[in-house]
């Protein structure tokens, strides 16, 4: 194989200019090519000679389907990366032949939401591939113990990743405690059948562990000790540990020195005591996470006083005092990342005085803080300067007027989230002088329109992202801003903006990085548009045209052709029929739809597009399907990895916009 | 028989006072039975309680500070004369004493004549000779055996000086049992060295409660192992006597005799119910009561034994010698020891005890030490499996077989498995077979070599068949780092196995 590669690369010589750069400049070329995936697919398809070069040089594969596994090993020799997480299916057959093909040359694997192998599969991984310093097996629910144990033959291993494994005892997690010495990175997160026996050996024997996660395991007190005498431990998460309180937490003298960042979020049992009693050994902790604990009062935070290294602190979702927030002000330490996100009792008063103290902040959630109004926010601007990020949702009480002082104020901003708020173009012409803002979110912000959003367009040219739902006053003239302004857009949504035509989608062809594009309910678009988006945005990979009623199988025709990279799509309420649906089909990516409500959609229609698109891992559909199509062709598709998740919801018109909101929270995994 | 009643408790704490001067008289009266087993009885019966080692009665005691009272090996006549005396039991008369004794000696005379007698007809008897001669005989040994027996403090405050023995180490473990002045018996302590010692502690007024609740932990300690228990007992050396056994009596499988029949019983409350057959005076409640020691405690040395096993901690000469508490412990210490292991658990057929109500102990247990470590030794209990894990390096925790077995299988179906296996060739299927030895755990070398001498069998399938699933990951080893050769382990050398200290099973096999 190498010698007629060296062969035609003697013949191409004489001819072939680029033969003059050396295969390590070729390599440090293609390294450069990185944010397109198909811009190295096309490199390689110019010429044997590139063919064979990208070949050798590509680290990191991605790979849709195990089918394909033995074929792209074979072309891609020195493949170090494998992440397998889009396959819906890895058995222990495509481990084999990894293991087999990749040899020692795998450094890392990615098996998460692929879980259709067993402990014999993972042995032949562990036991061929030598240098397998990652792996990531997160999610195979039907793993036992003797896949764990498999696991241990990994000798190398340094990070493992095995949430959600519930199946896996204390005795397969033993098993990798004595079989993985070198252990940096784990996580058992949600492995609910591990407990202080397994977490406690990991922490005799695994002395390397830097980055421990035990989030919801029934552990209680008595592995505490010895995970807290690991010498390099520096990120501990203990989120929903309910069995750890405060009587044993008094009890450890000696806390760890190098542990960095703690997340104690959820352990109910822990109080400011226990939380004291933990942290006055961890001199060093930089983070700490106490999202949904006990009470911010004035004792915690006393507690939490002596942490001089302390940068970042989240208490999400807790009750705060006034005293508590106070008790923070008058910290040492410059904290660099705040997060009262959902904090009930964050007042003006609190948040004031936390903020002028702690002027360095760079990163603030201040999501529904509902009580707060203009002086926290120019308190908060004219302490803050520095601000990167600053996440304000549903800030009701905020009137227009304070939106201002964000733009005067904090030209640093990255990410600025005003869902839900009363700002007005006047705020958002002050906002746009942020010219380093990437990501702007404007949803239900019913005061803005074009004329706003137009000055964001002419300013802020690194806009990523920009959620405009149900942004009801924005029409084609802001989008065409955005377009035009944002050459670098990646994701918008325009949902609910009614007004919106073709026009804004044709001017949105422009951006070509657009990768989501969320448009439900707006009636005006129509299949022309939706082509518009599919010639010009090639890297689409998320689609929603949810309710928009007029896109049909015209438009589906287009996307089929062009968007390679669509891997989920929601086509729910549109209409589109078997037609439409079935040319998805020659779409390799597509992984999950959405097709409730479709009026031209018959069971036969179905059948033949759920047949045809081999790589679905997710499908929504209406009940009543579930009679219509016979059981094999279901038990078939599960077979390959697809999962059914069925809904029985009547037609609706028009959705309340709060439960939308959920849905699309559980999608892409609580955006807002 | 009268004197039994009278004979007050209290007397075993005076008895090991002194040596005595007339043992030699027990000796020749122990020469003279001509029936050794029922000698032996007897001796075992009080033996259990006042432990009279006859072969060491003479040998120096250094280890005690009151030589008098730990050398005080007990012959049941002077223990008699000094007790009676200690007690002024106003009936006590050693005329009567004496005429017991020549009693006897005229018995073991009619005895040793009837033996002669036998001997001298060669053994040869009719039916009828016969029976008359065992009627004799029977009758004579009766009558010794009674006789003797008056010669005794009673049967019951035997038993009850052995309680309280019992019960007050198991209750004051660690304290001195102090002495106290108002004896019923009215103790002369000038007659004993011992008294003088014990004079110099503290005197406490026990009263009869104690006594009471001491004769109820009897029952319990007898069940109890107190071995391990004493381990953290600290009693300085000399505040206890020292007691030893010989090996005979530790083995013996009753403690308890009766004196008319000499049937053997394991424990009091038997011998009791049983004497009731003996006639209507053991049918009284005072006879019948559990013995118990009269209110008022007496002086009394705590007694702890010693092993006769000759280089034993528990043995008295050892340089750390640490005394086993109660007689219970004896007996159990020197079986589990210095005894085979004769009782074999009829479940695992393995294990191997020498103590029966060990062997039952695990019985009930066996098959539920589901807890499996490498190294093959099994746990009842998780986190005892998993602190052996976490002491011991290389050990790792055992998947048991049937869950390996289903675990590999997998949720892919097994036809699956396999095929893939077959598929990706040599390198693997060798790796499951280097596993195989260590899985069986009970495989020894030889089939380890013959399988693995048997190339061919690595690239079938039907080889990965058999061995894969054997279980084979139940014993997870380092893995050669050669795979791509598979013949490579059989240089030696060119592995780069690591063995790992304390993984026997699997060293034994791979060597």
């Amino acid at each position: 194989m190498s010698h007629s590669i060296m062969k035609k690369q003697k013949v191409f010589e004489t001819i072939n200019n680029f033969d003059l750069l050396s295969e390590e400049i070729v390599f440090l070329i293609l390294d450069c090519l990185n944010t397109n995936p198909l811009d190295k697919k096309s490199f390689s398809l110019a010429c044997k000679s590139f063919y064979s070069l990208e070949s050798k040089h590509r680290k990191k594969l991605k790979p849709l389907r195990q089918e394909h596994l033995p074929k792209i090993l074979t072309r891609y020799p020195s493949v170090a990366h494998l992440d397998l997480s889009l396959c819906p299916r890895i058995t222990d057959n495509s481990l084999t032949t990894i293991s087999s093909a990749c040899n020692s040359t795998l450094r890392s694997i990615d098996l998460s939401k692929s879980g259709a192998f067993s402990g014999s599969g993972l042995l032949s991984l562990s036991l061929n591939c030598k240098n397998l310093l990652e792996i990531d097996i997160s999610n195979a629910i039907g793993l036992k113990d003797a896949g764990a144990a498999a696991l241990a033959e990994a000798k190398n291993l340094e990070k493992l990743w095995m949430g959600r494994c519930k199946l896996v005892t204390d005795m397969g997690v033993g098993c990798i405690a004595v079989g993985c010495k070198k252990l940096k990175v784990m996580s058992l997160k949600w492995c609910l059948g591990v407990g202080d026996l397994g977490v406690g050996l990991i922490a005799v024997k695994c002395k390397e562990i830097r980055s421990l996660d035990l989030s919801y395991l029934p552990i209680t007190n008595k592995c505490l000790p010895s995970i807290l005498k690991l010498q390099y431990l520096e990120d501990l998460v203990l989120e929903g540990c309910f069995g750890i309180d405060d009587d044993s937490l008094a009890a450890l003298k000696h806390g760890c020195k190098s542990l960095k960042a703690l997340d104690m979020s959820s352990c109910q049992n822990i109080s400011h005591l226990g939380l004291s009693s933990l942290t006055s050994g961890t001199g060093g902790l930089q983070q700490l996470t106490l999202a949904y604990g006990s009470p911010v009062t004035l004792a915690l935070a006393d507690g939490l006083k002596k942490l001089s290294m302390l940068q970042s602190i989240k208490l999400d979702g807790s009750v705060v005092t006034c005293a508590g927030l106070k008790a923070m002000g008058n910290w040492c330490v410059s904290l660099k990342e705040l997060s009262l996100s959902k904090c009930l009792g964050v007042t003006d008063e609190g948040l004031s005085s936390v903020v002028t103290k702690h002027r360095n902040l760079k990163k603030l959630d201040i999501t529904c803080c509902r009580k707060i109004t203009d002086v926290s926010i120019a308190q908060i601007t004219s302490s803050c300067t520095t601000l990167s990020s600053f996440k304000m949702e549903s800030c009701t009480l905020v009137p227009r007027e304070a939106f201002v002082f964000i733009g005067q104020r904090c030209h640093s901003l990255e990410e600025l989230d005003l869902t839900d708020n009363e700002i007005d173009d006047e705020g958002l012409k002050s906002i746009s002088r942020c010219s380093k803002l990437s990501i702007l979110k404007l949803g239900i912000c019913l005061n803005i329109t074009d004329l706003g959003l137009a000055h964001v367009g002419m300013s802020c040219s690194k806009l990523i992202e920009l959620d405009l739902y149900r942004s009801m006053g924005i029409t084609d003239t802001g989008i065409s801003a955005i377009a035009h302004g944002c050459p670098d857009l990646e994701m918008i949504n325009i949902a609910y903006c009614k007004d919106i035509t073709d026009t804004s989608l044709i001017s949105l062809s422009k951006c070509s990085k657009l990768n989501t594009f969320e448009s439900r309910g707006c009636p005006f678009i129509t299949s022309l548009g939706l082509a518009a988006i599919a010639v010009g945005c090639k890297q689409l990979t998320k689609l929603d045209i949810k309710k928009c009623h007029n896109i049909n199988d015209v438009g589906m025709l287009p996307l089929a052709h062009f968007s390679q990279n669509l891997r989920q799509i929601n086509l729910s309420y549109s209409s589109v029929t078997d037609v439409g649906l079935l040319s998805l089909a020659s779409l390799g990516c597509l992984q999950s739809m959405t097709i409730l409500h479709l009026k031209g959609l018959t069971p036969s229609g179905l059948a033949a597009a759920l047949l045809a698109c081999g790589g679905l891992t997710k499908v929504k559909l209406q009940a009543s399907f579930k009679s219509l199509l016979p059981q094999p062709l279901f038990k078939h598709l599960e077979a390959r990895g697809c999962v059914f998740q069925w809904r029985d919801k009547g037609f609706q018109a028009e959705l309340d916009p709060k439960c939308w909101k959920l849905q699309v929270e559980d999608m892409v995994g609580g955006g807002y | 028989m009268d004197l039994k009643g009278s004979l007050c408790a209290d007397t075993w704490g005076e008895l090991p006072k002194r040596m005595s001067s007339n043992n030699s008289s027990f000796a020749d009266f122990d020469s003279q039975q001509p029936q050794q087993k029922w000698e032996d009885q007897i001796i075992l019966d009080y033996g259990m309680r006042m432990n009279s080692p006859f072969p060491e009665f003479n040998q120096p005691q250094t280890q005690s500070p009151l030589p008098c009272n730990s050398s005080n090996q007990i012959k049941f006549p002077v223990q008699m004369n000094e007790g009676l005396q200690a007690n002024k039991t106003e009936d006590w008369d050693p005329k009567a004493m004496l005429n017991n004794l020549s009693f006897l000696e005229q018995k073991i005379h009619q005895l040793q004549e009837l033996v002669h007698l036998i001997v001298g007809r060669g053994g040869q008897l009719v039916t009828q000779q016969q029976q008359l001669i065992t009627a004799d005989l029977t009758s004579i040994i009766v009558q010794l055996i009674s006789t003797a027996g008056s010669l005794l403090p009673s049967v019951k405050n035997n038993l009850s000086t052995a309680a309280p023995s019992i019960g007050q180490l198991g209750q004051f473990t660690g304290v001195l049992f102090p002495p106290v002045d108002d004896l019923k018996g009215g103790v002369q302590p000038q007659n004993s060295s011992g008294r003088k010692v014990s004079n110099n502690l503290n005197h406490v007024d026990l009263g009869g409660n104690c006594v009471t609740e001491q004769n109820h932990t009897v029952e319990e300690h007898e069940l109890k192992d107190e071995e391990d228990a004493e381990e953290g007992e600290n009693l300085p050396p000399g505040s206890y006597e020292i007691l030893q056994l010989e090996k005979e009596e530790i083995l013996a499988p009753h403690t308890h005799f009766c004196t008319i029949c000499g049937k053997g019983f394991k424990r009091d409350a038997n011998l009791r119910m049983h004497m009731r057959g003996h006639g209507d005076e053991y049918k009284t409640p005072a006879a019948l009561a559990k013995p118990h020691k009269e209110s008022g405690s007496e002086p009394m040395l705590i007694k702890r034994y010693s092993c006769p096993y000759a280089g034993c901690k528990r043995n008295k000469d050892h340089k750390k010698f640490q005394p086993l508490k109660t007689i219970l412990c004896v007996k159990n210490h020197y079986k589990r020891t210095h005894c085979d292991k004769s009782y074999i658990c009829s479940r695992c057929n393995t294990k191997k005890f020498s103590v029966i109500a060990d062997l039952k102990t695990h019985e009930k247990h066996c098959g539920k030490d589901k807890w499996l470590c490498s190294c093959g030794t099994t746990f009842s209990r998780k986190d005892k499996l998993f602190g052996h894990i976490a002491l011991f390096q290389g050990h790792t925790p055992a998947i048991p077989l049937d869950e390996t077995n289903k675990g590999l299988a997998g949720p892919s179906d097994r036809r699956e498995g396999n095929e893939a296996t077959s598929k990706i060739g040599s390198s693997i299927n060798f790796n499951f077979s280097s596993n195989v030895p260590t899985g069986n755990g009970t495989q020894n070398d030889m089939d380890t070599k013959g399988s693995t001498d048997d190339s061919a069998s690595f690239f079938s399938s039907l080889n990965f068949d058999t061995c894969n699933f054997d279980g084979f990951h139940e014993f997870p080893r380092p893995p050669f780092d050669d795979s791509e050769n598979p013949f490579s382990f059989l240089i030696p050398g060119s592995c780069n196995y690591i063995p790992k200290t304390g993984g026997d099973s699997s060293l034994s096999t791979l060597k």
